[in-house]
């Protein structure tokens, strides 16, 4: 080996010594309570773990080959960073809120609990991990082979280059090892880990900047002339989009891929969820990440194209950060560079492993274990070796996958090709998330369908076909689909061709997923903790406060043994000191837990071994029932009915106030009704008072005075006789109307003939006319005028129109004219006469009950009843006419009143 | 005021996608300047400016 | 010299009759059709007493009333209303306006004839 590699091999050591240093040094600072990492700062920089060696080695290799087609990669997250203060701060919350350890444990707490999310979750993370830690040995192995075969050993490169990935492998393993699992507490922070990333996030990005400022302007004359010569060498067209071999489609989908992926890879996820301190961190985030992302591709272009210039081929141009400087004869630039990806890689390795450990030891290996009873791991006296023990073989597996991977695959795959089939992989985990936090219908049995079917189908459009281009699978299986039905085809599903692998996978599998998730969860019924669980989460804001899960007997000894055999003696006491304090005195083993004491052991189970292992754990320690899903259900019911209840009860007061409101109109109107029958009965008494007067005042005039002359006695007589009629007129005239208007007049309605009705009314008001010398001037067609009603009552109506017009007219000279017309629809009666005319305003009122007409009172006063024209009015418009008054033609008024044609009437069908 | 400034942020997120996506790129690939595409150019530059937005609406005093 | 009575109606008839009744009692009386013309025959030599109707057009008798009242010169002429509406109401509402004394129509010609002189303390 050579002295470059060598000095490569001994920097690489120190390198990871002080991160080693580093870390324990912010543990320790940690536990003393002063956080060096309590700073946007330094979050931002661990959520720059999301650049690997895939930016640091790929995003060269893609540029070279593909112009700007490496940018998505880095827009994504960008667009997602600007969601952090609203989307990702909602799922920070809950997870704070709720204790959640990994992105396998939130979507199981979500769906109530599930064991089985948990486990599949896990499950499909891992598989999407192996070739993203397969990528980054890769990156590391074909870093120390181009640095030994720079050094001319080409012999020992050969025997050695397969063991370097496995050295490097091992190494990493025993590193993550000894960094990532030296607590048991998968939420408490790890800080130190999260210091030592951050510092690898500068690391990384100085070396890339180094090199990038080596190549533009040592290389190159500057930006300038690094562009005049590619466009000389005829790569101008390699930075137009035609140069990105990607079609629209592509472009979008691979945003959106990354967006997700920069949140729901596992070490994303633990980096931006489960290590974030403080809330309030995102927001300087939202905008620091997507900057860094910005800096730390500036140079991606230049580097590319200056490799691509100065002879490199595409192929090699993963490599093109290491080798330029290397072929150029700067060794300790090269030194540097080979550092920055050392850096890249082992911090990406580093909380990968440490998120996929926990996930297979809390969410899949230890349940499993809890639920086989043979094994009484329940009873062992102390858990956390095991647990531990399940963690460190957690990262060995991810490692020995990562090489495995890449020994079967990796080595004919580009960096980048590697990391999509990870995004692709963990994106399916998009919409149990985003839903699950937004949705409270989604439900478990969605969840499950959905990440099963879109993680099945991502197997198949991206995994297989990646097999078969590292020739472990016949060709064929892409070019002509299995068995050979084209509709199959992995690469084309049901034949949507034409777009890049990885946008064709993540459009089918996320359809699926989401159409399936959706689908299922209409048609499935939750369980009761479900429906609870969706509550807490979708509502978290409001539900911060979560109801006690546990009803039961326990006793607080049993809790305690189970908290020491779980989180280990110390971490257990203090708990114990804690809840000794919160009562003011120590706990007595022997004592009750109430449902608090229950509810905060399971927490703190729950960050230790989360939520679907310390479910089960407490099921098996509480004796009794537990609270559960169906008494929870029963108070959460209650609350409900407590809410209807008082929904109603508001709905009944708003009914009661309406209902008032109504009887209060009613009885305004009832009161209006009674002032108006009263005034009636005034109006009526006073009516019936003053014929009555004369009558009394005349009789007792002609008793008391017997010597009145015969003539004047005649007179009085005559009065009495008159008032009289003029009474039994009004008596008539108001039971008449009584009866109208309560509906009990009996009506004789027939066929008639309007034009002998008003003959009839002519000839009986004959005697009234002649008598008061009036000239009737009658002008009535021979031809019939078929009407329905009742005739008397109508002959009734004309008279009374005749004896108005009568006692208004003149004297002498009087004329009246009465007119039967055809009109549209309607016959038309009208009565005018040569009197003073009805004015206007009064044209409506005259029809009102006991409205005198007031003509010239030179006459006598008329000895009407009042009540006449209201009849009139009630009959017409019983057989539906219509009455008014208008002028004459005569000089006076015209009554008028009309009477629908009878259709039916045979004369008119002649 | 979080409401508001998440609402502009969602805004921003929006207006980053359509200007970072079809059919805008299309309208932005035709230009060539002195011989090379100027689309690397719009896109680092665009990035640029969404980037300084976000920080504006973020960390501009008196709206909490 | 005879007292002067005035009779207010709008009710031929029933002005006929009291017209009569009046004569018959040996008072000197005077006709008005409605409230306007009563006021008109007020002026200048104001009578002694006043059968009022309250039931008329134009203005109504409460009216005529309250009118006579508001006159110091007028003070002396006493009032009896007339009315076809019977109710206590109306009753008070004209004694409050003023009037003396309140019958109810139908009225016994005996009653309003004694009322009468005993008002205008003759016979």
């Amino acid at each position: 080996m050579g002295a470059l590699a060598t000095a490569a091999v001994l920097v690489s050591l120190l390198y990871l010594g002080l991160l080693f240093a580093l870390a324990s040094w912010g543990d320790r600072r940690a536990e003393r309570g002063r956080s060096v990492i309590a700073n946007p700062y330094v979050y931002t920089l661990s959520l720059a773990v999301y650049c690997t060696a895939w930016t640091y080695f790929g995003s060269v290799g893609v540029a070279a080959a593909q112009g700007v087609g490496f940018l998505p990669v880095y827009l994504g997250p960008t667009l997602l960073a600007f969601l952090f203060v609203g989307f990702v701060r909602k799922i920070l919350v809950i997870a704070k809120a709720y204790g959640i350890t990994s992105i396998a444990d939130f979507a199981s707490a979500r769906y109530g609990k599930s064991g089985t999310v948990a486990g599949l979750v896990t499950i499909v993370a891992l598989v999407g991990s192996i070739p993203y830690i397969s990528l980054q040995l890769k990156a590391v192995a074909t870093g120390i082979g181009l640095l030994i075969a720079h050094d001319g050993s080409g012999a020992v490169l050969s025997g050695l280059g397969a063991d370097t990935a496995l050295i490097v492998t091992l190494l990493l393993a025993a590193f993550s090892i000894l960094f990532g699992t030296r607590h048991i507490d998968a939420t408490e922070h790890h800080q130190g880990m999260v210091l030592a990333i951050a510092f690898e996030s500068i690391v990384k990005l100085v070396c890339f900047l180094a090199v990038g400022v080596f190549v533009t302007w040592g290389l190159f004359g500057g930006p300038f002339d690094l562009l005049d010569r590619a466009r000389e060498a005829g790569l101008g067209d390699r930075l137009g989009f035609a140069g990105t071999r990607l079609t629209a489609a592509d472009w979008f989908v691979l945003t959106l891929l990354s967006g997700l992926a920069a949140l729901l890879l596992p070490r994303q996820f633990q980096v931006v969820v489960i290590e974030n301190l403080e809330i309030g961190h995102v927001k300087r985030a939202s905008w620091l990440f997507p900057l860094y992302l910005l800096v730390i591709n500036l140079f991606v272009l230049p580097i590319a194209l200056g490799g691509l210039i100065l002879g490199g081929s595409t192929r090699e141009a993963d490599s093109f950060v290491l080798a330029l400087p290397l072929v150029h004869g700067q060794g300790w630039l090269a030194l540097l560079a080979f550092l920055g990806g050392l850096s890249a890689a082992t911090a990406m390795v580093i909380v990968e492993t440490v998120a996929v450990s926990t996930m297979i030891s809390n969410d899949l290996v230890m349940p499993i274990l809890l639920r086989v009873g043979a094994l009484g791991l329940a009873n062992k006296p102390d858990l956390t070796r095991l647990i531990l023990g399940v963690r460190r073989a957690g990262i060995l597996l991810a490692l020995l996958g990562g090489y495995l991977f890449f020994h079967g695959v990796g080595e004919a795959m580009g960096l980048v090709s590697i990391g999509y089939i990870a995004f692709a992989g963990v994106a399916q985990f998009a919409p149990l998330l985003v839903l699950g936090i937004a949705w409270k219908g989604a439900n478990r049995n969605g969840a499950v369908a959905g990440l099963l079917a879109g993680f099945l189908v991502w197997l198949y459009t991206l995994v297989l076909p990646s097999f078969v281009t590292a020739g472990m699978l016949p060709g064929s299986l892409v070019a002509e689909g299995p068995f050979g039905f084209d509709l199959l085809r992995p690469t084309a599903l049901f034949g949507l061709s034409g777009l890049n692998p990885v946008s064709h996978c993540a459009i089918w599998s996320l359809a699926v997923n989401t159409g399936l998730l959706v689908l299922v969860s209409l048609l499935t019924r939750p369980s009761d903790l479900e429906r609870l669980q969706a509550i807490l989460f979708v509502d978290v804001e409001q539900s911060r406060r979560t109801p006690r899960l546990w009803r039961g007997e326990a006793r607080a000894g049993a809790l305690q043994e189970l908290l020491v055999r779980f989180l280990g003696r110390p971490a257990a006491d203090a708990v114990w000191r804690t809840e000794a304090a919160r009562r003011g005195r120590p706990l007595e083993p022997d004592e009750a837990a109430d449902a608090g004491l229950v509810e905060r052991a399971e927490r703190q189970l729950a960050r230790a071994i989360g939520a679907a292992s310390a479910r089960a754990v407490i099921a098996s320690a509480v004796r009794g029932e537990t609270v559960g899903p169906d008494a929870l259900m029963e108070i959460l019911d209650e609350t409900q009915k407590v809410l209807e209840y008082s929904r109603r009860l508001e709905q009944k007061s708003n009914e009661l106030e309406a209902a008032t409101a109504e009887l209060r109109r009613a009885n305004e109107r009832l009161q209006e009704l009674d002032r108006l029958k009263d005034d009636f009965l005034a109006t009526v008494s006073h009516e019936l008072r003053t014929p009555l007067t004369s009558i009394r005042s005349f009789s007792e005039i002609l008793l008391d005075n017997p010597d009145l002359d015969a003539e004047e006695r005649a007179h009085f007589l005559r009065i009495i006789t008159s008032e009289s009629e003029r009474l039994t007129r009004l008596i008539n005239d108001v039971l008449d109307l009584s009866k109208i208007e309560s509906g009990r007049m009996d009506w004789q309605v027939a066929p008639a003939d309007l034009g002998e009705i008003v003959r009839a009314a002519v000839r009986a008001a004959e005697g009234i006319l002649t008598e008061r010398a009036v000239a009737l001037e009658v002008a009535i067609p021979a031809e019939p005028a078929p009407v329905v009603c009742d005739r008397d009552r109508v002959v009734q109506v004309v008279l009374n129109l005749l004896s108005n017009a009568s006692k208004f007219v003149p004297k002498p000279g009087g004329r009246v004219r009465i007119e039967l017309l055809r009109k549209d629809g309607v016959f038309e009666v009208r009565v005018e006469d040569n009197g003073p005319g009805v004015p206007p305003a009064q044209r409506e009122v005259v029809f009102e009950k006991f409205h005198q007409l007031t003509g010239d009172l030179n006459t006598q006063k008329p000895t009407g009843t009042g009540l006449g024209l209201t009849i009139s009015r009630q009959i017409v418009e019983r057989f539906g006419g219509r009455i008014w008054v208008e002028d004459s033609n005569l000089g006076g008024a015209a009554l008028c009143f009309t009477l629908p044609i009878d259709e039916a009437a045979p004369a008119l069908a002649a | 005021m979080l409401e508001r400034r998440l609402a502009r942020l969602v805004a921003l997120a929006l207006t980053a996608l359509v200007l970072l996506n079809f059919p805008t790129l299309a309208l932005v690939d035709r230009a060539v300047l002195g011989g090379v595409p100027i689309l690397p150019f719009y896109l680092f530059a665009v990035w640029g400016a969404v980037i300084g937005l976000a920080a504006w609406l973020i960390e501009r005093p008196g709206e909490d | 010299m005879a007292k002067r009575v005035l009779v207010v109606d709008d009710e031929p008839n029933i002005v006929l009759s009291l017209e009569f009744l009046m004569r018959r009692a040996g008072f000197e009386v005077q006709v008005a059709r409605s409230g306007g013309e009563a006021l008109k025959a007020l002026e200048g030599e104001p009578p002694d007493l006043m059968l009022l109707d309250v039931m008329m057009p134009e203005f109504d008798g409460y009216e005529v009333c309250e009118r006579i009242r508001a006159r110091p010169d007028w003070n002396k002429t006493k009032i009896v209303m007339l009315t076809a509406r019977g109710r206590e109401a109306e009753r008070e509402r004209g004694l409050a306006l003023g009037a003396d004394a309140y019958v109810t129509k139908p009225f016994s010609t005996r009653d309003l004839v004694d009322q009468v002189k005993r008002m205008l303390e003759v016979g």
